[in-house]
This record gives structure tokens, sequence and C-alpha cells, in this order.
């Protein structure tokens, strides 16, 4: 029998924080700017999408602690169990200097109106601590995540550049308290569940990944919350009820990764930025599809289980998974299942998923030697937006030059992440050349009527994904050279 | 008397020193109105907004929203002592709170005050509000062709023979260019706090560029006199115009709970709903007609500029106007005739936005020059080299202003030089020649914008500096920081003027209690106004200080210099802070009210002639794209940038309005799209759907320099320039880059006339109808 307390307790900068209130919606930026009068991280949006609310998260991995960045306005109380949550005001040496990463933002006019800036600073800080030198990619990425107004990022980027001329990360006091912080941080993990309030305003916060499975199949009625990057505006923009919830995040049992049987499975759990090396290594045709969904706040909190149990006909991971045949595991208590991933996207909202039933799994197989495959991802803005639309193609070419086999997938394109049989059938057993490519585009308005929306009208989505399977085809040729940021 | 220390070696004016808020910012310790510390029983309001773009109010049902936990009350235009305006055009067009009739999604109808703001926000759900949908006009060309209604008087400047010049001209262009509008994105969004005081008195804290203007906004509603009533503001979080009107309406609502239940009360609205109850940019869709001869001069000019002004007039006279008065950019048209339209539409009442008009004038512009450079195959560069103003002929604009500062060929020449525009222009056309899917474009635009408010009476400031017996500083001026460095250029003047360090200057809150009558933070005119206000306070101080040394000392008034540290009577220092204190023991004024008015301006709006503009600000920029024709997706490779400041009171805070005003301005012309649906909501109404840039957009080479040699003929403050604007314009030349790499599938023959904002799309577009001419 699992043991349950009912107080959630974290750390804040140097202090403990127990808290036996913690009503399901309740998010951490509210808490730190009305509860704790801790105004430094600000509201720019309450979406998670421009980065002035951004704070650290220190977790436990194993014996390390992990620190994060992360959107405090859609960061759900609930999820910090056992954590230690680092703000602007954490940053300030004792005697009042500023930190290697402030000095260098002053020093480089780094700031001009000012209200962004204590996310740009956490951002470049959570960066700097893991990557001292960053190359201009790096602080690039690192600020996907950032919206600033005023400067036009340049003196940013300068000051991203020169933080280690101010110091070192060594001599960071957040550093230097990490092996207490992991300490103190174990010592909350200490396997009990947490449960707090009653009906709709109840909080569970379960011991492990069979106390979940337990919990859940109890209460099928709960929201399952792991990164609350799309739960969260529910509550900022929609004021809706959510709970009670069941607070995922935290189990490190849903973050884990196994390679077997010719596959990479991810538990639903794992964040985005944790899948990322395993995605390169495995994956090398999604890196560029990797670094550009959400910004690294979102990348941090967000997981590849989310991406696929909410249903989102514009999640970017369902097309590649989608061509890559992968396979989901559902659980309900100790019972699980698996299926097809396209299988599971009934239509728009609608999964195949029962009542008390969870995504615990995706199992992605690798890309046999040979095959072809590539994803491109078309937004407005490169980075930090939703897909207008999302293809991947995966080709398996016969000795005679035929396609041997072929499986197409888009988001964005109807109303969920779907394959596009009409076009395959179009390609199956034709010899691959531009007539027939040519031929295949012609059918794509059989697979998809996409609508017309802010992100961009059917026409441009239609157009553009038969020119995606052109370019698919000038790649496999060797043509058909794509924009590349050359950055340093 | 102490002997004379080594004078202190820091010159404050004309040097890169930092924005006095950095410190407090990179903490977290700069205060927004919203981290302040509110007073016990401190109310909360929320906006109840319309969810119909035209419709009549059958009925209102508030009486879920009054019994929500936590409501104290409703406000309605019933609740309005005084009047139910916030119109800064003076024309009652703007209620607070829709009666009757609401005009676009997102008006405000009412408002209500809670406990808190989650329950404020969560009570203006409750609302039931039944409505009679009206015939609706969504944009621009709906509005001409249901009768073209304006929301106010329309300018017209003419200057030579039109009609003959385009009879005359052996060759014409006729055309329309979409010009998008912008959403400003500051990322502190509009907010106001209001503390109740005795008698009729209120204190507002609201985030404005126009403290005055909330101040008797705010008194009209209240039904009280302008005194009463107190606006404080110490920082925004970014205004780029979106503060210079928007905020008003805000804080008439935090005055008017305030006052009716004697507590303190902050507004803040969620930032999707101030995206939809605010102003923005407005879009122009431009109607031309260009004659021009076989050399590529332009020989006449006939255009209307229609605006989507929105439901009320707001700014939008004052910004069509300017759009007319940066009809040239940097071009003499020998005869010209432009004529503006501000609209009346069922959308937000659009309003200022960096470049004022300026901006949508002057893209304008760019696309005939366009036009004509296709239909002759010369460079763009070339054509527009040929139209430049002169500098002693050819040099009179549309208002019939002679241009006396004219220095476009020196920044233009200089830039292609420093650019290497030639040499890459033909790379550019050689990899074009091979490259299937990429296509690379590059392109260079001059800038030319005029400084002053059009509205001659505005060019006004005032300050008030205090020298306090310890020699410190106190300084107040009009003007407002948000973020463009107004407040540490106004103090490195005064640290200047009486030769101290910057730390003896404290700089404080904008306040309509210090300085009264004070013109809206806009038109770049923050440090030329107030600038010179300081100073003039300044010398008021010192000239009593340098009669108390003269008398004190027995010496002349001309053997007391002003050095840094103090004054030097003759070969002796006297520290400032032991001048102030004997001055004060001798009974010397430490104190001066300055002023200040912009010399030799006029304009008579009725005949469309005057002297507008005090001087001009000038720059050039080279941007360089690759685009993918397959998709129409795009990078910017590479900006070039040389910008007149004239003699830079703060290099790096110039240089980051400069960095700055491009991204913002290629923003507006690239990624940022406001969209509204069918049924007249705005659908781009957050972050997550309105794209502005990212670091990540920033140019991989991006050079920025400043145009050291120049010194402003005029005497402003230090000799410098305004900054604020002019650089926005700079990022035209993107989109003419992505032109020219669209144009390129055609060999360059057919001119793209991309829409703005080039999103992937409009290039993609672009790029199918090349194919098409091209057969």
């Amino acid at each position: 029998m699992v043991e349950v307390t009912n107080a959630l307790t974290f750390l804040l900068n140097g202090e403990e924080v127990t808290l036996t209130n913690v009503p399901p919606d309740q998010t951490l930026l509210d808490w730190l700017r009305l509860e704790r009068r801790l105004r430094g991280s600000k509201e720019g949006c309450a979406e998670g999408d421009c980065g002035a609310c951004t704070v650290l998260v220190g977790r436990l991995m194993g014996d390390e602690i992990i620190y994060d960045a992360v959107t405090a306005c859609i960061r759900l109380m609930g999820s910090l169990h056992g954590t230690h949550v680092v703000t602007v005001e954490h940053l300030r040496g004792e005697n009042g200097q500023l930190h290697p990463v402030q000095q260098a933002m002053v020093e480089h006019h780094g700031s001009q109106c000012g209200f962004c800036t204590p996310g740009f600073v956490m951002s470049l800080y959570g960066l700097w601590m893991r990557d001292p030198h960053p190359s201009r990619s790096a602080i690039e990425k690192a600020l996907q995540g950032n919206l600033c107004r005023c400067t036009g990022y340049a003196p940013i980027i300068r000051a991203a550049e020169a933080i280690s001329d101010h110091g070192s990360p060594q001599g960071d006091p957040l550093w230097a308290e990490r092996i207490a912080v992991a300490g103190k941080i174990k010592a909350l993990n200490d396997g009990r569940r947490v449960e707090i309030g009653e009906g709709a305003e109840k909080v569970f916060i379960p011991a492990s990944l069979d106390d979940f499975a337990a919990i859940y199949a109890e209460n099928p009625e709960a929201r399952i919350v792991a990164g609350s990057t799309d739960v969260g505006l529910w509550v900022t923009k929609f004021m809706r009820q959510i709970g009670p919830v069941i607070f995922v995040g935290h189990l490190q049992e849903l973050r884990r990764t196994e390679i077997a049987d010719g596959a990479v499975k991810f538990f639903a759990g794992v964040s985005y930025s944790e899948a990322q090396p395993l995605i390169v290594q495995h994956f090398p045709h999604l890196r560029e599809l990797w670094g550009r969904f959400a910004g690294e706040q979102v990348r941090n909190m967000g997981t590849i289980g989310g991406n696929i149990a909410n249903g989102s006909p514009i999640g970017d991971t369902p097309p590649p998974f989608i061509t890559l045949g992968a396979r989901l595991t559902l659980r309900k208590g100790d019972v699980r299942r698996e299926m097809a991933l396209e299988d599971f996207f009934i239509a728009y909202g609608k999964q195949d998923r029962q009542p008390g039933e969870f995504v615990e799994s995706v199992s992605i197989p690798l890309l046999p030697a040979g095959e072809h495959f590539a994803t491109y991802k078309i937004s407005k803005r490169r980075d930090e937006d939703i897909s207008a639309l999302c293809g991947a193609f995966r080709l398996k070419l016969g000795a005679d030059g035929r396609v041997e086999s072929t499986r197409i997938a888009f988001g964005g394109m109807a109303a969920t992440p779907k394959r596009a049989m009409a076009v395959e059938a179009a390609l199956v057993g034709k010899s691959w050349s531009a007539d027939t490519v040519e031929a295949a585009m012609a059918v794509f308005g059989e697979d998809y009527q996409p609508i017309t929306d802010m992100r961009a009208s059917a026409e441009y989505r239609l157009l553009t994904a038969k020119n995606l399977l052109k370019r698919f085809y000038l790649e496999t040729q060797g043509q058909g050279e794509r924009l590349k940021r050359e950055v340093a | 008397m102490s002997s004379a220390p080594a004078p202190i070696s820091v010159a404050t004016l004309h040097t890169s020193t930092r924005h006095d808020s950095g410190p407090k910012h990179v903490t977290g310790t700069a205060e927004y109105i919203d981290d302040m510390a509110e007073p016990g029983g401190t109310m909360h309001a929320y906006l109840g907004l319309s969810t119909k773009a035209h419709a009549e109010i059958v009925s209102i049902d508030l009486s879920a929203v009054k019994a929500a936990p936590g409501v104290i009350g409703v406000l309605t235009a019933e609740d309005i002592p005084g009047e139910n305006d916030v119109s800064p055009s003076h024309k009652h067009d703007e209620p607070i709170f829709a009666t009757g009739k609401v005009h676009f999604w997102g008006q405000p109808i009412f408002a209500v005050v809670a406990e808190t703001r989650d329950q404020a926000r969560r009570a203006a759900q409750l609302v039931k509000i039944e409505y009679r949908e009206l015939d609706w006009l969504p944009d621009i060309r709906s509005a001409q062709a249901n009768g073209g209604k304006l929301v106010t008087e329309p300018l017209k400047l003419e200057r030579g023979n039109v009609d003959d010049g385009l009879t005359a001209a052996p060759r014409s262009v006729n055309g329309s260019i979409s010009i998008g509008g912008q959403d400003h994105f500051y990322l502190e969004g509009q907010i106001a706090f209001a503390v109740p005081g005795e008698d009729e008195d209120v204190t507002i804290y609201s985030s404005t560029q126009h403290p005055s203007e909330v101040q008797l906004m705010v008194a009209a509603v209240l039904g009280v006199r302008q005194n009463a009533v107190t606006v404080n503001i110490r920082r925004m979080g970014g205004g780029f115009g979106g503060k210079e009107t928007q905020g008003n309406l805000f804080a008439a609502v935090a005055a008017l709970a305030a006052k009716k239940w004697n507590r303190a009360c902050k507004i803040r609205p969620d930032r999707d709903d101030d995206m939809q109850a605010t102003g923005k940019r407005h879009d122009f869709v431009v109607d031309y007609v260009v004659g021009y001869d076989e050399s590529g001069k332009i020989l006449a000019v006939d255009a209307v500029y229609a605006a989507r002004a929105g439901f009320s007039s707001d700014l939008s006279g004052p910004v069509t106007d300017r759009a007319l008065f940066h009809s040239d950019n940097a071009y003499w048209y020998p005869a010209v005739r432009v004529r503006s339209e501000p609209l009346y539409t069922n959308t937000v009442s659009n309003t200022a936005f960096r470049g004022f008009g300026g901006p949508q004038g002057m893209m304008a512009a760019e696309r005939w020059i366009e036009d004509i450079a296709y239909a002759l195959g010369k460079d763009p560069l070339e054509v527009r080299k040929a139209n430049f103003y002169g500098t002693d002929t050819n040099n009179v604009t549309p208002y019939h202003q002679t241009l006396s500062d004219n220095v476009i060929h020196r920044v233009v020449d200089e830039l292609e030089a420093s650019s290497d525009y030639q040499a890459r222009r033909q790379a550019m056309i050689e990899f074009n020649r091979t490259s299937t899917v990429l296509k690379k474009g590059i392109a260079l635009i001059p800038v030319k914008f005029g400084i002053s408010f059009t509205a001659t009476w505005y060019n006004q400031a005032g300050a008030l500096v205090h020298v306090y017996k310890d020699g410190s500083i106190h300084l107040s001026h009009g003007g407002t920081e948000m973020g463009q460095g107004l407040y540490i250029k106004v103090a490195q003047v005064v640290a200047d003027a009486f030769g101290v360090n910057l730390d003896t200057v404290k700089i404080m809150a904008t306040s309509t209690g210090k300085v009264p009558n004070t013109s809206a933070t806009a038109a770049s005119s923050g440090s030329d106004l107030n600038g010179m206000a300081a100073h003039d306070a300044c010398e008021q101080i010192k000239k009593r200080l340098v009669a108390h040394a003269a008398q004190l000392y027995q010496a002349q008034e001309s053997e007391c210099v002003w050095v840094q540290g103090g004054l030097q009577v003759r070969s002796e220092l006297v520290p400032f802070a032991e001048l102030a204190a004997s001055a004060y023991l001798n009974r010397v004024q430490l104190s001066a009210a300055g002023f200040y008015k912009t010399p030799t301006i006029h304009w008579d709006r009725a005949t469309g002639r005057g002297h507008p503009f005090y001087y001009f600000a000038y720059g050039a920029s080279v941007s360089e794209v690759t685009i993918d024709t397959l998709t129409g997706e795009y990078h910017v490779d590479r900006v070039d940038i040389l910008h007149d400041v004239g003699k830079s009171l703060n290099p790096a805070i110039d240089k980051g309005q400069v960095e700055g005003g491009f991204v913002q301005g290629m923003g507006w012309l690239t990624t940022e799209e406001l969209v509204w649906d069918g049924k007249g909501q705005l659908r781009t109404h957050a972050p997550s759907t309105y794209k502005i840039p990212l670091a990540s957009d920033v140019p991989p080479v991006f050079n920025v320099q400043l145009a050291e040699w120049s010194v402003n003929k005029e005497p402003t403050i230090g000799r410098s320039k305004a900054v604020g604007e002019p650089p926005f314009m700079l990022a035209m030349s993107v989109v003419e880059a992505l032109g020219v790499a669209v144009a390129s599938v055609a060999d360059y023959k057919v001119a793209p006339r991309l829409d703005t904002p080039v999103t992937p799309e409009r290039v993609l577009m672009g790029v199918e109808r090349m194919k098409e001419a091209r057969g």
C-alpha cells in the first residue's frame, strides 16, 4: 500500500516550501508573483510563448540534478513536488553583485525596456551552466522561447557570447549548492503519494508509475498532466476547470528510454529536450525538426506522450513517427495494449483511448538501411511556430529503381495527422522518376482537403505539400538544396 | 576653495553610457506597474468585450457577473460621471464602454471589479448580451466599395501639374500595393493602477507614453478638473506607439472604480484581450499612377493612400497625414498629388506605431521605383539614385518644404561601397543562373524621415531640475521611458551641463505633477525636446551659480568656467557640491523649470504647405536574402546598415535603436500577419499565432554603422538627431530583396509586386506568378 501525504514540498531558491493547499490549476507564475511577491518573473503572454516568466526548475534524474528553463506562466504548481525552483531573484550574489549572466547583459546593452530581460537572463543562465562557451546557433536555440521587442536581439547575442568573460559555472552559487540541493530533493522524493484537495480540486501526485496506473484506473475522470504545455493554456486562456488532476511529470519511470529490437522506445513522459540526443543519434533526419518545434522552455516541459495523447492535428511528432511505423503502448491499471500510432487518431479531438487508459510509451522502429526518409516542417516563422504543415516521407526502392514501398504522412493537412494513401498508391510499383513524382503530386487533393486559417491558406498548404514530395524526390537524387542558417 | 584636482575625465555626452536601469532590468528589480506593492484592499478590474463585429446591443444581463465570487461591482457607461469618451482627436467617437451599438469584435462594453484579477476575469465571462447583428466592413476594399466613410478629414498634398505630367510622360505604370498592419507586441501589456485621494483627487500609474493625455482623459471622464488628476510612469515595458493613446481607456476604468469605491484599483488585460481590444499599425492599400521617362526618372505621381482606421478616428488623421508626408521617401517628384483616405471599418481603431504612417507611405514609393526598374530592366538602385532629391535643386517636397540637409547621396554611396553591393549583386545573379530551387535577392534602399510632430503645438517640452544642498541633482522632464534610453540621454545632458558624474543625477519617474502639459513621447522627439528643456533648466541654475560664485570669490563671471567636477573660478575648482551648499546659504534658488519649443516649423494643413519638419534623419540598408522556390520559406542572410543620427548623444543606445528598429520593421514586413476571420474576430491575438522575430531571425551578418561624420545642421541637443523611428523603415530592403529573388524566376523581367507582410506563402505565390509569366 502506497503511503499518502497531503503536502507538496519543493525548494524555492534557498528555502524549503511546503504547501497543503494547491489548487490543480494554480500556475507557478501566479504563485510567485501573487503569493510570494517575487515579481522579477514577468507575465508577457500567459501561454508559454514569450519567455518573460522563465525560471529554472531543478529535478532529479538519477543522482544528478538537472536544471530546465521553463515558462512559469503555464507550469502548474502540482508539477513541482520534489524540485528546486530558481527564479531571477536567486541569481544575485550575497553582496548584491551581478551574476556573470547579468553582468554581460548590462555591459552589452542587452536590455532596453527590460520587461523580457529577467526571462532572457534565466534562459541564458540555463544555457551557460551546460555550455559556458556557446556557439551562435546554440544561443539562438536556447533563446527560441524568448521574445524581445526592443533590441533586435543583436546585443543579447553579444552578451550571451561574453558571459564567460565574467565568470565560470564552477564559480556559480547554484553550482556550488548542487550537491546539497540534490540531497534535499532526494529526501523530498520520499516514495509517498501526494493527495491534496477534494473533487474537482483534487491533486494527485503518484508515487510511481504503477501508482499512477492505479490512481487513473480508479479515477478515470481525472486529467493527466505531464508538461502542461497544452493544459496550461486551458487554464490561462480558457479558464477551464481541469481538476481532478494527476501530475506525472516527476515520474522517472515515465522518462525512460529503451533501445531494443531495432526500435527506440520512449516512455510518455520523456521531454523533447531529453529525447533530443537519442533522436539525433538514431533518427538523424529528425534533427532539424527537433530543433524547430516550440522554444527551449516548452521543449523542456512538453513530452512525447503528450504530443501524441492530446491528439492535435498539428503536433509535429506524429507525421514522422507514423511514417516510421511507430507503435503505441496504452495502459490501464496493469493491462497494456499496443497499436499502430496512426490508428490512435480517429477524428478531430477523438483518439482510441479508453477511460482510465493512458499512453505509456511509443516505440519507433529504426529506419532500415537503404531506405530514404525526410521530414519537413513549414511555418510562417522558422522557429517556435506551429506548423502550417509538417510532412514526413519514407521510401524503399527496389533494385530495379521502382518504389517498393512508401509511407507519407502530414500534419496540418487534415483534422488528424494523416497518411497520404492515394499519393502512396500513385508511387508504389512505379519507377522513382520525376514523371512519377509529377503524377503523384496531382493526387494530393484526394488525400487532403486542408483548411484556410491564420497560419496558411488551403491553396498554399496543398501546393507546398506537393512541392515537398518534389523536394523529397530531388533530395534522393542529391539535388534540391534546402535553406541553411549559416551562423557560427 | 580647494585646489584644483585633476579634472575627472568622464565625458558624459556623446558616450556609450549604459541604460540607467540595466542592472535593475537584469536582476528583476526594475519595477513595472504590475510589480508595485498594492495598498490593502486593492481591487482588480477586467473588461467585458464585444463578441460581434457590428451590432446593436439589444440587452445586457449582468446579474451573473455581479453574483460571481469576489465581485465588488460592475461599471457601465451609466457609472461615468463625466464623459464616456477617450477620443484623443476630441471627436467624441471613442466611448470607454459601448452604448447602443458595438463597432468591432473586442470593443469594451463593461468592466467588472473584484477582489482579485482572476475573479474579475472569470466574472466577466458570465455576461449575457443579446445582439442584433448589422452589416459590417471588414477591411479597406470593402469600405471603399461601400461609400468610403472616413473617420476624419482626409489630406491632399499637391505640387506641380500632375495631370499634364502624366500625359506627357513617355511611360507610366499603375498599380496598387497592400501593406499589412502590425501589433505592437510590447512585452508589458496595457496596465493602469489608480489610487484614490481626498476630495476629487486621484493618482494614476499608467503604462503610457502620454501622461498628460491620460490626465486630461481621466479628468474628463470623472468630470473633474485636470489638477485633481496626477499621472505617473517610471517605465514602460515597451511602447512603440501602442501606449500613446491606447492606455487612456484602462486608466479611465481604473480611476472610475477607484473613485466609486474609494479603493485602489488595478486593471491589466490578458494578452489576448489586449491584442483584440487595442489599436495597431494601420494597414494600407495604395493605388497609384506614376509617369516616368526612359532613364527611369519619375515625372509625376498620383496616388491614393487608403488606410484601415477602424471604428474611430484616434490618431488616424495624423497617421495618414504622415503617410503622405513620406510618399516621397528620398525621391523628388516634379509633379505630385497624393491623397489620404482614413476609412471607417468595423475593426479595432488603429493607432500610432513607430513611423506613424511614414513606413506605409515609403513602402509605396519603393514599390513604384521597383515597377520602373523592372519595366526598364535596370538595377532598382540605379532608378533610386536617378530620383534622389538634389541638394540645391530638385529639393522641394510634396508639402512645399525645401530640403536643406540632404545627405542621402553620401549615405547611399558609402553603404554601396562598404557593403560591396555591386559585386554581391553580380554574385547573386550568377548564383540564380545555376541554382534551381534556391534563389537569392539583394536590395539597397534609402530612408529619409521627417522629424517633428506635424501637430506643431506638440513640439514643446518642459523639465524640472532641482539641485540639493549636497550637490545631488533631481531630474524630471515630460518624456517617458519605454526602453529607448531617453532617461539616460537626458541625464547625460544634465550631468554634462553641470560637469558632474552621472550618478549625481537622480532620474525621476515622469509625473504630470512635476512637469505639466507635456507632449506624447512619440515622433522620435523625446531627446530632442526633453533634452533641450532639461538643458534650459540647467543653464538657468548655472547662470545663478556663476553669479553667486563670481560674487563669493570676487571674480568676473567670465573667469568662471564649467569643467568636469564643478566650476572653475580662475585657476581653482569649486566642486559642485561645495558650490551648491554655499549657494543655498546665500539664498540662491537651486531649482529651475526648463522649457523648449522647436523653432522654424509651421504647417498649414488646409493648403498643404509649410515647413512641418525641423530636419530629416537619413539612412540606408542593404539586405540579402535566399528563398526556397518550393515552399516560399526564406532566410535573411546579411544586412548592412548606415544610419544618420547626427552627432550621437549615446552611440550604444542609438545603435540599439537601429538594430531593434530594423528587426521590428523586418517583422512587420515578413512574419507578422494580422488575420481576421469571417466574423470579424482577430485570430492572431497572441504570440502563438502572431509571430514577431526571434533571435534566430536576426541576419547572421548584421553590420550596423552610425554615420560618424554626421552633425545635425540645426542646433539640436548636442547636434544629435532623432533615432526612434527612422531605422524602422530600413527593413524595407528585405521586401525589395525578396522581390528580386522572386523575380529571378522570370529572369527579372516582371515586377514581383509582393504585398506585405511577405510571408512564405506570399513568396511561393509570387514564385508561381513568375512561373506563369515565364511560360
